[in-house]
C-alpha cells in the first residue's frame, strides 16, 4: 500500500489517519462556530436597542437556543476534539489513534446530527426555542412539534463524543512511547484523558434526559410532568448532572493548551506540573458533585443548598493553583509576545475574571440575585469564549506552522488578537453591569434603563464577530501563501515530541516509536 | 513596531481592569431612584433585609476578588514587563516547590471559610419562613402573574400593560416600558409577607431585585420564601425562568404602602369582588359582550390565537373557522375553561371572571367571520362551571 492520503473525496469519506480527520473535525467546528456566531449576531442586533426591530420574541428564543446549541455542541466540543487528534498520536510518539475506524464514525456522524439540528429552522414550529439548557416541561409538553429531531440530533451528537472520548482513551493508554509515563505526558494529553472520562460517565446521561423526554412527549410517560406524579425539578436535577461536568469538559482541553503555550512563550518549564495533573483531577472529580449550584432557586432544602454551595467554593482552589502556577510559569521566564502568547494570557486574565464571578455566584444567598440575569450571561461568556474559545485560537495559532509547515503572519496575528481581545470585552464586560442592575437573560426585549450598555454590549459583539472572519483569513490566507516554517524550531522555547517531527508532519506520525527519557 | 504596541496596550491594560473592577463598586442611592443609563452599575442595596444581605456580601465578594486580582494580575503584569526576552532576560529553571504549592491551597481555603460563615448566616435567615403576618399566593402563567391574597378572598392577575404598537415602534415607550402592568401587586410595609409561588404551565421565576427574592415558580410545586419590606414605594421586578415567547413580557411591580393604606386598600379590593360577583348574574346582549369580549380576548388571548384569531401555523391553532368555534357551546367551554391538557391551552376558568369568560367565548363565536349568533351569558358560564 502506498504510503500517502489517498485520492480525491475518498481520502476524506473514508479516512482513517488521525490527522484527516482532525482536520475535518476543526473545519466542521470552525464552519459551526460561524453558524452559532451568525445567529449571536441576529440576537445582538436585535438587542441593540429597546423595542423589537428584527425578529420576533418566539424566533428571538430559536436564536439563542440555536447559539448555545451549536456553540457548545458544535464549536467547542468537536475544535478541541479534533485537536486532540491531530496532536495526541504526536504528543505520545504514536503513529495514529488506537482505533482509526471509530475515528471516522465519530466523526461522520457529527453532520448529521447538525442538519437534524438545523433542519428545525425551516420546518413548521420552527427551532428548538426553549434555551440550551432546555428545561421542560417547556421542553416537553409546551415544545414545538420539531423537538423530536432535537432529541435525536443530541442522540446522536452524544454518540459522536462517546466514541471519540473512548477512542483518546485507548490511545493514551495503549499507544505511548517507550519511556512515556503518565507522569510524562503533556498537559495536553493529560487534560484530554481526564475529558475523555468525564464525557464517558456523563453523555450517558445526557441522552438519557432526552429520551425520557421523548417519552413524555410520544409515549405518555411523565418523568417531569407534575400532573403525571413526575417532577420537572427532577428534569433540572439530571440536566445540571451532565451540565456541570460539561463545562469542564469544554474548559480542561484548553488548560492543557495554555500549558503548553506559556512555558514557551516564557522559554522555561511549566511550574507545578504534578500539582497541575492533580488539581486537574480534582477539579474532574469536583465537577460531579456540584450541579445544583445552578439551581438555587428551584427551592431546594436548606441543608442541600448549603452543601452545594461549600462544595462549589471548593472547585476555586484546584482553579487557583492552575492559574498560579501558570503566572509562576511566567514569572523570571523570557517573555516574547507572539500571538499563541497573546492568546494564552489573555485567556489566563479574562479566565480569572470568569472564575471570580463563578465564585460569586457560588454564595446562594447571593446568587439568588444574580441567577438566570446577564451576570450569568457574562460569566460564562468569559470561561467559555475567553477561555475555551481563546485557548483554542492560541493553540491554532501555535501549531498551525507545525501541521501546515507554513507560517502565519504575526503582524496581522497580533491585530486579530487586538481587534477579537478589545471586541470581546466592550461586549461581555458591559454584561456585568447590566445583570447586576437587573436585567435577566433570555429576554428579547428590555425596559429603556438598560438601554446604553446593550448598545456598548452589541457594538463590541459586531467587533468581535468580525474579528473572527479575520482568523479565517489568517488561517486561509497561512495555508495558501504563508512563508515556510522554520525545520528545525518553529518556536524557541517550544518542547515535545511534535515538534520532533517535519514540518509538515508525516502521514503516519510516528512509524518507529521514539525513545523517550 | 507592533510590539511597542503591545507593550503600550500592557502598561494601559493593568488599570482598565483595576478600572473596571473599581467601576463595579459604585452604588446608588437605595430605594426609589433606580440608576439608569451609564450609571446602572452595580447590585441595589434594596429595601428589605434579604437585599440588604445579598448586596453586603456582593460587595464582600468583590473586594475579595479585586484584593486577589491585585496580587495575582498584579505578578502577571510584572513578570510581563520585568521579564522579557527583549531586555535580555535569561530565563531562571525552577519548576517546583512543594512549599508555594501547599501555601496557595491553603491561604484560598482558608478565604473560602471566612467567606463561607456570612453566606451561612445569610442563606439560614433567608428560609426562615416561619410566623408570617400574611400570604401572598403567586401563580406564574404564560405570561401573566396572579396574586391571590390568602384569607382575604381576593385575587386578580397582573399582566403587562405596555401596548404592542410601543414594542413594535408605532408608539412612543413610556417611561417605565416593559416593566409596567395592569394592577401592581399591593403589600404593606413592615409586615412579614410569606409568599407561596407557583405556577400553572411552564416554569416562571419570580425576581424583585429590590426585595431580594427571586423563587422559581414551578407547576405542580408550591414554592415558599418571604419577605419584610422596609419603605413604601414601587418596586419593579421581572420573570427570569425562560417562559416561551413572553418571557420578557410579564414583569412584575411591587407597590408597597404603610398598613393603613394597605388596609383601605384591601377594603375596596374586597368590594369590587363583590360588585363583580353580582354583575355575572346579569343578562347581557350580544354587543355588549361583543365589546367586551373583544377587550378580553386581546388581553388574554390574542398572544397565541392572535387578534385576528388566525393564530400561528404549526403552534397555535386558528380560532376563526374552528370547528369548536363553530361546534357545540359546551365544548367551547369546556376548552376555554379547562383547558386542553398537554398542550400550551391553559385553563382559564381560575383566572377570568365569569362575566370575561363569557364575553370572550361569546366573541369568539361572532367574530372574524365566525357567525354562530348564539349568546353565552356569565350565568351559563356559572352553571357549567357549578356542573363539572
Ligand atoms: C471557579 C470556577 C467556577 C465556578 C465557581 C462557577 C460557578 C458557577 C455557578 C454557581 C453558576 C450558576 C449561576 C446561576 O445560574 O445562578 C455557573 C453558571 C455557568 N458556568 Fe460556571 N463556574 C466556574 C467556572 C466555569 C467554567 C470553567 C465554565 C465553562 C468553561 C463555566 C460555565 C458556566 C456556564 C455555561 C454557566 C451557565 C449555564 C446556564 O445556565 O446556561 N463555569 N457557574
Ligand atoms: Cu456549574
Amino acid at each position: 500500500m502506498a504510503y500517502g492520503p489517498e485520492k480525491g473525496i475518498g481520502r476524506w469519506l473514508f479516512s482513517t489517519n488521525h490527522k484527516d480527520i482532525g482536520t475535518m473535525y476543526l473545519w466542521f467546528s470552525f464552519a459551526m462556530f460561524l453558524l452559532g456566531g451568525f445567529f449571536a449576531m441576529v440576537i445582538r442586533a436585535e438587542l441593540f436597542e429597546p423595542g423589537m426591530q428584527i425578529v420576533n420574541p418566539e424566533f428571538f428564543n430559536q436564536m439563542t437556543t440555536m447559539h448555545g446549541l451549536v456553540m457548545v455542541f458544535g464549536a467547542i466540543m468537536p475544535s478541541f476534539v479534533g485537536l486532540a487528534n491531530w496532536l495526541i498520536p504526536m504528543q505520545i510518539g504514536a503513529p495514529d489513534m488506537a482505533l482509526p475506524r471509530l475515528n471516522n464514525l465519530s466523526f461522520w456522524i457529527l453532520p448529521f446530527g447538525f442538519t437534524l439540528l438545523a433542519s428545525t429552522l425551516f420546518m413548521e414550529g420552527g427551532a428548538p426555542n426553549f434555551g440550551w439548557t432546555f428545561y421542560a416541561p417547556l421542553s416537553t409538553t409546551y415544545a414545538p412539534s420539531t423537538v423530536n429531531f432535537f432529541i435525536f440530533g443530541v442522540h446522536i451528537i452524544g454518540a459522536s463524543s462517546i466514541m471519540g472520548s473512548i477512542n483518546i482513551i485507548a490511545t493514551v493508554l495503549n499507544l505511548r512511547a517507550p519511556g512515556m509515563t503518565l507522569m510524562k505526558m503533556p498537559l495536553f494529553v493529560w487534560t484530554w484523558l481526564i475529558t475523555a472520562f468525564l464525557l464517558v460517565a456523563v453523555m450517558p446521561v445526557l441522552a438519557g434526559t432526552v429520551t425520557m423526554m421523548l417519552m413524555d412527549i410520544n409515549f405518555g410517560t411523565s418523568f417531569f410532568d407534575a400532573a403525571g406524579g413526575g417532577d420537572p425539578v427532577l428534569f433540572q436535577h439530571v440536566f445540571w448532572f451532565f451540565g456541570h461536568p460539561e463545562v469542564y469538559i469544554i474548559i480542561l482541553p484548553a488548560f492543557g493548551v495554555v500549558s503548553a503555550v506559556i512555558p514557551t512563550f516564557s522559554r522555561k518549564p511549566l511550574f507545578g506540573y504534578s500539582s497541575m495533573v492533580y488539581a486537574t483531577s480534582a477539579i474532574a472529580f469536583l465537577s460531579f458533585i456540584v450541579w445544583a449550584h445552578h439551581m438555587f432557586t428551584v427551592g431546594m432544602p436548606l441543608a442541600g443548598e448549603l452543601y452545594f454551595m461549600y462544595a462549589t467554593m471548593l472547585i476555586a482552589v484546584p482553579t487557583g493553583v492552575k492559574v498560579f502556577n501558570w503566572i509562576t510559569t511566567m514569572f523570571r521566564g523570557s517573555l516574547t509576545f507572539e500571538t499563541p502568547m497573546l492568546y494564552a494570557i489573555a485567556f489566563i486574565i479574562l479566565f480569572t475574571i470568569g472564575g471570580f464571578t463563578g465564585l460569586m455566584m457560588a454564595m446562594a444567598p447571593v446568587d439568588i440575585q444574580y441567577h438566570d440575569t446577564y451576570f450569568i450571561v457574562s460569566h460564562f461568556h468569559y470561561v467559555m469564549v475567553a477561555g475555551a474559545v481563546f485557548a483554542m485560537t492560541s493553540g491554532i495559532y501555535y501549531w498551525l506552522p507545525k501541521w501546515t509547515g507554513k507560517m502565519y503572519n504575526e503582524a496581522m496575528g497580533k491585530a486579530q488578537f487586538w481587534v477579537s481581545f478589545i471586541g470581546f470585552n466592550i461586549a461581555f464586560f458591559p454584561q456585568h453591569f447590566l445583570g447586576l442592575a437587573g436585567m435577566p437573560r433570555r429576554y428579547a426585549d428590555y425596559s429603556l434603563q438598560f438601554a446604553e450598555w446593550n448598545m456598548v454590549s452589541s457594538i463590541g459583539a459586531f467587533m468581535y464577530g468580525a474579528a473572527q472572519l479575520f482568523f479565517l483569513y489568517n488561517v486561509i490566507s497561512t495555508i495558501i501563501a504563508g512563508k515556510p516554517a522554520p525545520q528545525e524550531k518553529t518556536w524557541e522555547g517550544a518542547e515535545g515530541l511534535e515538534w520532533t517531527l517535519s514540518s509538515p508532519p508525516p502521514y503516519h506520525s510516528f512509524t518507529t516509536p521514539p525513545q523517550v527519557k | 513596531m507592533l510590539s511597542r504596541l503591545n507593550r503600550l496596550v500592557a502598561y494601559a491594560l493593568t488599570p482598565l481592569f483595576l478600572l473596571f473592577f473599581a467601576g463595579l463598586s459604585y452604588a446608588k442611592e437605595p430605594t426609589g431612584s433606580r440608576p439608569e443609563g451609564w450609571n446602572l452599575l452595580n447590585l441595589p442595596v434594596g429595601v428589605s433585609s434579604l437585599s440588604r444581605n445579598s448586596y453586603e456580601l456582593h460587595m464582600i465578594l468583590m473586594w475579595v476578588c479585586v484584593a486577589i486580582g491585585v496580587v495575582v494580575f498584579g505578578i502577571m503584569f510584572y513578570s510581563m514587563i520585568a521579564h522579557r526576552k527583549s531586555l535580555g532576560r535569561e530565563p531562571a529553571t525552577f519548576h517546583e516547590s512543594t512549599k508555594v504549592e501547599m501555601l496557595w491551597t491553603i491561604i484560598p481555603v482558608l478565604i473560602l471559610v471566612a467567606l463561607a460563615w456570612p453566606a451561612t448566616t445569610y442563606l439560614v435567615e433567608r428560609y426562615d419562613t416561619d410566623e408570617a403576618d400574611m400570604d401572598i399566593k403567586i401563580t406564574g402563567y404564560q405570561w401573566k402573574w396572579q396574586y391571590e391574597y390568602l384569607g382575604e378572598d381576593v385575587q386578580f392577575m397582573s399582566e403587562l400593560s405596555t401596548p404592542e404598537s410601543a414594542i413594535y415602534g408605532d408608539s412612543p415607550k413610556s417611561e417605565f416600558y416593559l416593566s409596567e402592568v395592569s394592577e401592581p401587586l399591593v403589600l404593606p410595609v413592615g409586615k412579614k409577607i410569606r409568599f407561596l409561588v407557583t405556577a400553572k404551565d411552564v416554569i416562571h421565576s419570580w425576581w424583585v431585585i429590590d426585595l431580594g427574592v427571586k423563587k422559581d415558580a414551578i407547576p405542580g410545586f408550591v414554592n415558599e420564601t418571604w419577605v419584610r419590606i422596609d419603605e413604601p414605594g414601587v418596586y419593579r421586578g421581572f420573570c427570569t425562568e425562560l417562559c416561551g415567547k413572553g418571557h420578557a413580557f410579564m414583569p412584575i411591580v411591587v407597590n408597597a404602602v404603610p398598613e393603613d393604606e394597605y388596609n383601605g386598600w384591601l377594603a375596596d379590593k374586597k368590594v369590587a369582588v363583590a360588585a363583580e360577583r353580582e354583575l355575572a348574574k346579569k343578562t347581557f346582549t350580544l354587543d355588549e359582550l361583543m365589546t367586551k369580549g373583544e377587550e378580553a380576548y386581546n388581553r388574554s388571548c390574542a398572544a397565541c390565537h392572535m387578534g385576528n384569531g388566525e393564530g400561528i401555523t404549526g403552534a397555535f391553532p386558528a380560532l376563526k373557522g374552528s370547528a369548536v368555534a363553530l361546534g357545540a357551546v359546551e365544548t367551547h367551554m369546556d376548552v376555554v375553561i379547562n383547558g386542553v391538557a398537554g398542550t400550551g391551552m391553559q385553563a382559564f376558568g381560575g383566572q377570568l371572571s365569569e362575566v370575561d369568560l363569557a364575553a370572550i367565548i361569546t366573541y369568539e363565536r361572532n367574530a372574524w367571520g365566525n357567525d354562530m349568533k348564539d349568546i353565552v351569558q356569565p350565568v351559563d358560564v356559572l352553571k357549567f362551571k357549578q356542573g363539572q
